[in-house]
Formats: structure tokens, C-alpha cells, sequence
């Protein structure tokens, strides 16, 4: 088959930010995946909830609210931060700016993960003891899969920023990575209410 | 094999982006021919066994899932046919009841999970590119990566058959059978792990189908444009997405049950068996949607070119897609009606069961009215169109009458359950994947099929099959149960197991068939040229096989039918780099070009990483540390895997 030449694609951008990168879509669909495994999970929640009469059951004591509020609210900070930090892989101008948000992003991930260890003595229970306890210690788990899997992640992304050169996908790759960073926190927030106040208050 | 004429007629503007200012190029043909050697050389593999193992092609990998899918389907009819032999009389010993436990486990999990949905998916991984005008997936690497993560986990499924570890707990593992009271030793957890690397591997590929549908479209390819079975693997990716956590949730608290002590599944501390039913009929009966939406995107394109006319009422087949998408997360509790569910529940999930009906209903009235308003050619493939249009409609019917509790509770467990869903799912995939395989054939390979060993095929496949699965019916009727081992004389049953296992017979024999017109045309089969059907679609345009990087220049189209609209001349667009893998990435919507973006080189990292990931789910069978332990090559082979290509720190400078 013969071809016409109707246009030219070379002055087009060699790379692009959120919607329009095609790594933003699968980092999105992952999220979907996962956000999904969230939801089922917390879904098993309710259908277990809703076959025990007292919540948590006998003898197991709600959980102890300290720890998970340090974490929320750690949470929360680091989200400031990191959305400060996506603004400045946005505007591609400040390497400097860059390379320090990934770092205090580190220290705050470091600090987080720390804080979460506090946690899981504090939930009164063991994942063996009942169903109560396995629910709740399996969303407790999941979140901290994707929290330490984020934070392993902008390890490697932060050694490769001071080791090598920072070109305009490197800052479209730390925004991207700032897009996950929120999808931990958003996700934590209903796992927080349903592991520490939900007890507390159905 | 050919490959395109590098002449071109011309420069014009850009018909889609008014507002940017595009430089038309003339390629003379010499600059043409080295830049096409540039391309060749650009998107090579590196030679022998190496370049096997690091390929990131789309063609090759999605090959080589062909093949493996297709051997495990040769073994999962095996099973069958050694059940069927085991059925044929009464009292038989051929099996012993624990192997014939094996055997239906194997069967049904082996043809669900490594057969059905990664069959479906090697022909997308192949064609969706091709079809949508790209030069690659979305995620090369990722493609890649899938594919040696579903091998290690049929791998898993099998060796541990092999080695009689093989799980015997049915393809759906209901709880408790499956759980520490009743499955001692690994078997279950084979089972479960094997869920896990299948639906890594599954999810894997649907996000990068997503990616490159959404964003990797031809120019000019708008949505309304996109071609039915582009749309079909969209709405399936989408449910991919939605429907496989599902499963991987319920095996993984399976697991942790078997080996933690958690209580999820346990009624005596707080937990529920039906739990697990609902985590997994949340996936199982989207899953069954995942399985034969392709083969309604298959039927689609093979109805159009066979009828020498676009498919009737494009519009109306793209919205029964969509709502077959949700309305089949409406339907898992009809799987569960068996357990005691409250009325209101029954109602709901019947008249939802009911309503799916209608989409399906409408694309089969869609096609039919193509086929009748067409000026149809009864090749091959369209032989299996109408076999999957007689085949799914009466599985269609079965389904419609066991959405009815009253009836569901007298069928259920039985062989007419066994009929129906063989009627839906070998009628809507298995049929137009062999319609598939006939049409697409020639793209893959270069070469034809025989057209008479296919009509043999066909027709021996449709009798055979029609003659091993309507009996079921009958024998659901009058009571035999499934997954039994024998059943006593003087049932009345021998005579239609008979006749089952004949139709079995023959559909070996329509298999065998297949594979000799397989093998016998990869060397002698007619060449085939880029377009042997005349299609319509943009897959066509490349050449038979396609080139390493699909297209030498971007096409842009201007129709749903973009070959019969410009039948002398296609229009393309210059520009993407020869020198660099370079794709070209478009809006969602619209399809305007937009940015041009990198596509990894080939590499040894998916592989390592699915040999991490390897490590990690066997390992979790024996203890759950292996999640610890396993994280370090993980993230060493992840690393790999993502390390820049950029220049260290400092030596930006440095003369090149």
C-alpha cells in the first residue's frame, strides 16, 4: 500500500506530565487494582462485623487510639510536603527543590514507618485470635505493604536523583511518584476509621 | 513476506491538529529505505537465545503465550477426555476417586486461569497495538514480565500434578474442603499460589491494554472510531481491573488461614465459609465475561470482513459492551443461590441474571442483521461465527433458565449445570478463538491455513462438541450429580454418557486436525500478503508478519473501516525517531497526537523479576517469611529494571 505524508509529529514534547504520560495510566491502573483490594478487603470487614455481635468481640479491648493518630497526622503533614514537591517536579526548574522534597519525603516515609510499628501492639489483638482480629490485622497489613513498598521506592528514586542527571521524564517520574505517595495517605484514612473509631462508636 | 512501498505521494498539513504547526517532511526514498534500516535495526532483538529471553516485542511474546496457553489447553483436555473415558460405564476403576479429584481440579483450573483468559489475552497482546496504529504496548517490559509470571505459575499447577501434590479441592476451592481442617498438606496452597501468579500475570496485561488504548491510538482514531474489538478488550481490561482482586483476596486469606491461623473462613471463632464464595463469585462470574468479551470482539471483526460490510448498529454494540461490563458485577450471588439467601436477594439477582440477557441478546441480533444485509463469504471463519452464534445462544437459554432459584436449586451441583456453562464458554471463546486463529493466521505467520482442514476442523469441533455436551443436559435432568467419580447401573444414565464421551472423541479428533493444518502450514501454507481477506481494519496494513516496530511511520485514519475508506493510499504522519524506540502517545478522546514519549529497550530484568516473584510465592507455601526475605531480590530486580539511562551526575558536560 502507498502512503501520504499528511503531517509531522517531530516538533511534538519528548516527554509530558499526568494525563497525559503514558506511565501516569498504568501507575493508574495499578491504583485501581489496588484501591480495589482495599475496598474488598474493608468489604470483608463489614461482612464480618456484621456476624459478630459485639465488636470487637470478647476479650479483645479496642484498640489503643495514640500511635494510629501520630500516624494520621504524620500522614497528613507528609502530604503537604509531598504535594509542595509534585508542584516543583511540575514546573521542571529547580533540580535543588527537587532533590530536597524527595528527601524530606524519605525522612517523613522513614518516620511514618517507624510510628506504624507502634501500631500493631496497640490493636489489642492478634491476626490468630478471631476473625475480628484477623480482618483488622489484614488491612493494617495491607496498607503497610504499600506504605513500605512507596517508601522502598523513593529510596531508589532518590539515589538515582543524586546520582545522575535530572532530565525533564525524571521530574515527570517524581510527580508521579508524589501521585502514589497521596494514594497511600487517601487510603489510610478509611482504614484508620474502620480499625480505631469504628469500634468505638458501632 | 512483504513489507509496505516506501514511496510516498507527498506532504499535506496535519487533518487533527489545526493549532499546532506541523513540518511536513518529503522522504525521498533513499533517506526512506536508511531510515527503514535504521528502524530494523532500532527494534531488533538481539540474536539466539538471548534475545529470546531479554524480547520485549509484543508479536513474539504474545506468540510464545499462544503456544504455551494452547499446550496447557492440549492437557487440560486430556483431563476431560480421561474423565469422560472413566464416565463412560458404570462402576468404572479406570480412575481412582482421589485422581479423578485431581483431574477435575486440574481441568477446570487449568482452562480457566492458563487457558482461557491468557489465550484471550496473547491474541490482544498481538493484535491491539497493530490495530490501534502503534509501534509497541504501552509497557513493553511489563508485557514481557507477565508472561514469565503466568508460565511459573502454570508451571506450579503442573509439576505439582506431576509430583501428585497436584490440588484436588475443585476449580473454585470453596472453603472448608480447602481450608487446615480438610486439605492438609500443600495441595491447596498450590492452588492458591497458582491464583496468585495467574492474576499477577492477568492484571499485568490489562493495564497495559488500558494504557494502549487509551493513549497509543492511531491519529484520527477517535473513540467512535475504534474498531468493536478494540472496545471489547477495553471493557474487559476495565473489568480485569475490577474483578481479579477479588480472587487473588480470597486464595490470599485462604492461604494466611492455612498457614497463619487467621480465622477468616472460620464459622467457630467469628468468621464464614460463605465469605469466601462471595470474594470469589465477586470475581468468578465477571470472569466469565473476561473470558468471551474478546471472542465478541473476535466475532465482530471477523462478521465485518466476511460480510463485506460494517457491522450493523456499531453504536449500539459498543453500549451492550459497556453494560455487559456492569451489569456482570451484578450477578455473583445467582452462583450462590444454593446457600440460603434472603428472598429480596433471590429476586434481585435473578432479574439482574435475566437482564444481562438483553446486551448479549442485542449483539447477536447486531451480527445476524450484518450477516443478512451483507454480502457474506462462508470462509472459515465465519463458519465459526455461526457455530459460536448456535452454540452461545443456547448456553444463553440454559443460563436464563438456572437464573431462576426454584429451578437453580433443583439443577444445581448437577450436569446440567456442566452443559450450560460449557455452552457459554466454549460457544462464546473457544469457537471464535478458532475463528480467530483462521482469520489472524496469516498475520501472525505470513501464511494461510488450509481452508478445507479448517472446514474439517470446524465442522468435527461442532459436532463433536454439540455431541459430548448436550447430553449433560439430559443427565442433569434426571439427577447425576457433577464431580462424582462413578455412579451405580441401572441409573439410565450409561447411554448418554456414551454418547458424551464419543462426542469427546471426536472433538480430539477435530483438535488433531488443527494442530496438523498448524504445523503443515507454518511451512507450506499459501504466503499471505499484508490484507488476504481485504479487511477493514488497521492491523491489516502492516505487513504479514509485522516488523519489529509494526509501522515505519505513524497512520492516520479517518474512518471506523480505515482500509476499505483508502484502499490505494494511507495517509501517515513522519516524525517519531528511527534512531530511539520512540512511540507516539494521543489523547484519550480524541486521538490527537500529543506527545511523543520513549519505549524501553529489550532487557533480562522482567525476566529476573518473574524469577523473584517465583521466589516469593513458593516460598509464602512453606512459610510466610519468604515476604521478608523475598523483598531483596524483588526490589534488586525491580531496580534493574527501571535503572536510568541518563548520564551519572556531572558528566552532563562530557564530550559525547
Amino acid at each position: 500500500m502507498r502512503t501520504n505524508v499528511v503531517g509531522d509529529l517531530y516538533a511534538l514534547p519528548d516527554h509530558a506530565f499526568g494525563l497525559k504520560s503514558i506511565i501516569w495510566w498504568g501507575l493508574m491502573g495499578f491504583m485501581m487494582i489496588e484501591s480495589m483490594g482495599f475496598v474488598l478487603a474493608l468489604g470483608a470487614w463489614v461482612y464480618i462485623r456484621g456476624l459478630n455481635p459485639s465488636w470487637p468481640p470478647p476479650p479483645d479491648a479496642v484498640p489503643g487510639l495514640i500511635p494510629g493518630i501520630v500516624v494520621t497526622v504524620l500522614f497528613l503533614l507528609s502530604e503537604v510536603v509531598n504535594r509542595w514537591l509534585a508542584a516543583q517536579a511540575k514546573k521542571k526548574e529547580d533540580d535543588h527543590a527537587v532533590r530536597l522534597g524527595v528527601t524530606a519525603m524519605l525522612v517523613l516515609g522513614l518516620a511514618i514507618v517507624v510510628a506504624r510499628m507502634f501500631e500493631f501492639p496497640q490493636l489489642h489483638t492478634r491476626w490468630d485470635v478471631n476473625a475480628y482480629g484477623s480482618v483488622v490485622w489484614l488491612l493494617m497489613f495491607l496498607h503497610t505493604l504499600h506504605l513500605i513498598t512507596d517508601w522502598i521506592d523513593t529510596v531508589v528514586l532518590g539515589a538515582w536523583l543524586y546520582t545522575h542527571e535530572i532530565e525533564p521524564s525524571q521530574h515527570s517520574e517524581v510527580y508521579d511518584n508524589c501521585g502514589y505517595w497521596t494514594f497511600v495517605v487517601v487510603s489510610w484514612l478509611p482504614i484508620w476509621f474502620v480499625v480505631y473509631i469504628a469500634p468505638r462508636v458501632m | 513476506m512483504t513489507r509496505p512501498p516506501k514511496k510516498t505521494t507527498g506532504p499535506a498539513p496535519s487533518p487533527r491538529r489545526p493549532k499546532k504547526e506541523a513540518t511536513p517532511v518529503v522522504a525521498a526514498p533513499v533517506i526512506a529505505a536508511a531510515a527503514d534500516a535504521q528502524l530494523e535495526e532500532t527494534w531488533a532483538d538481539a540474536p539466539g537465545f538471548w534475545g529470546w529471553l531479554t524480547t520485549v516485542d509484543h508479536k513474539r511474546i504474545a506468540r510464545r503465550y499462544l503456544v504455551t496457553a494452547f499446550i496447557f489447553f492440549l492437557l487440560a483436555g486430556l483431563a476431560a477426555v480421561a474423565m469422560r473415558l472413566q464416565l463412560s460405564k458404570p462402576e468404572n476403576t479406570l480412575l481412582s476417586p482421589a485422581r479423578y479429584n485431581e483431574l477435575f481440579t486440574i481441568h477446570g483450573s487449568t482452562m480457566m486461569f492458563i487457558f482461557a483468559v491468557p489465550i484471550m489475552e496473547a491474541v490482544t497482546v498481538f493484535l491491539i497495538p497493530l490495530m490501534v496504529g502503534a509501534r509497541a504496548l504501552a509497557f513493553p517490559r511489563l508485557n514481557a514480565y507477565s508472561y514469565w509470571v503466568y508460565l511459573a505459575g502454570a508451571l506450579t499447577l503442573w509439576i505439582g500434578f506431576i509430583l501428585n501434590v497436584g490440588p484436588d479441592i475443585g476449580w473454585f476451592a470453596y472453603t472448608p474442603l480447602s481450608g487446615p481442617e480438610y486439605s492438609a498438606g500443600h495441595r491447596a496452597d498450590i492452588w492458591a499460589q497458582m491464583i496468585t501468579f495467574t492474576e499477577i500475570a492477568a492484571l499485568a496485561v490489562a493495564v497495559n491494554l488500558m494504557a494502549t488504548i487509551l493513549k497509543m491510538r492511531a491519529p484520527g482514531m477517535t473513540l467512535s472510531r475504534m474498531p468493536l474489538f478494540a472496545w471489547s478488550t477495553l471493557v474487559t481490561s476495565l473489568m480485569t481491573i475490577f474483578a481479579l482482586p477479588a480472587v487473588m483476596l480470597a486464595s490470599s486469606l485462604l492461604m494466611s488461614d492455612r498457614l497463619l491461623g487467621t480465622h477468616f473462613y472460620n464459622a467457630a471463632e467469628g468468621g464464614d465459609h460463605i465469605l469466601y464464595q462471595h470474594l470469589f463469585w465477586f470475581f468468578g462470574h465477571p470472569e466469565v465475561y473476561i473470558i468471551f468479551l474478546p471472542g465478541l470482539g473476535f466475532v465482530s471483526m471477523i462478521t465485518a470482513t466476511f460480510s463485506r460490510r460494517p457491522v450493523f448498529g456499531h453504536i449500539v454494540m459498543v453500549l451492550a459492551l459497556i453494560s455487559i461490563g456492569f451489569l456482570a458485577f451484578g450477578l455473583w450471588v445467582h452462583h450462590m443461590f444454593a446457600t440460603g439467601l434472603p428472598r429480596l436477594g433471590n429476586s434481585f439477582y435473578t432479574a439482574a441474571s435475566m437482564a444481562i440477557a438483553l446486551p448479549s441478546g442485542v449483539q447477536i441480533f447486531c451480527w445476524i442483521a450484518t450477516i443478512w444485509s451483507g454480502r457474506p463469504v462462508f470462509k472459515t471463519p465465519l463458519l465459526w461465527v455461526i457455530g459460536f452464534i448456535v452454540t452461545f445462544v443456547i448456553g444463553g437459554l440454559s443460563g436464563v433458565m438456572v437464573a431462576s432459584v426454584p429451578l437453580d436449586l433443583q439443577l444445581h451441583d448437577t450436569y446440567f449445570v456442566v452443559a450450560h456453562f460449557h455452552y457459554v464458554l466454549i460457544g462464546g471463546a473457544v469457537f471464535p478463538l478458532f475463528g480467530a486463529f483462521q482469520y489472524w493466521f496469516p498475520k501472525f505467520t505470513g501464511r494461510m491455513l488450509s481452508e478445507t482442514l479448517g472446514k474439517w476442523h470446524f465442522w468435527l469441533f461442532f459436532i463433536g462438541f454439540n455431541v459430548a455436551f448436550f447430553p449433560m443436559h439430559i443427565l442433569g435432568l434426571m439427577g447425576m450429580p457433577r464431580r462424582v467419580y462413578t455412579y451405580p447401573s441401572g441409573m439410565g444414565w450409561e447411554r448418554y454418557n456414551q454418547i458424551a464421551t464419543l462426542g469427546g472423541v471426536i472433538v480430539v479428533v477435530s483438535v488433531l486436525s488443527f494442530i496438523v493444518n498448524v504445523l503443515t502450514s507454518l511451512r507450506r501454507g499459501v504466503p499471505a500478503g499484508d490484507n488476504p481477506w481485504d479487511a477493514p481494519s488497521l492491523e491489516w496494513a502492516a505487513t504479514s508478519p509485522p516488523a519489529p516496530y509494526n509501522f515505519a511511520h505513524t497512520p492516520v485514519i479517518s474512518s471506523r473501516e480505515p482500509l476499505w475508506e483508502q484502499r490505494e493510499v494511507l495517509p501517515i504522519m513522519t516524525g517519531l525517531s528511527t534512531a530511539e524506540r520512540e512511540v507516539l502517545v494521543t489523547t484519550p478522546v480524541d486521538a490527537e497526537p500529543d506527545n511523543r514519549q520513549s519505549s524501553p529497550d529489550p532487557s533480562i530484568w522482567p525476566f529476573v523479576a518473574a524469577i523473584a516473584t517465583t521466589m516469593v510465592l513458593i516460598g509464602t507455601i512453606f512459610s510466610e517469611w519468604a515476604l521478608v526475605w523475598g523483598a531483596v531480590p524483588l526490589t534488586i530486580a525491580f531496580s534493574g529494571w527501571f535503572w536510568p539511562k541518563r548520564p551519572r551526575r556531572g558528566a552532563k558536560q562530557e564530550p559525547q
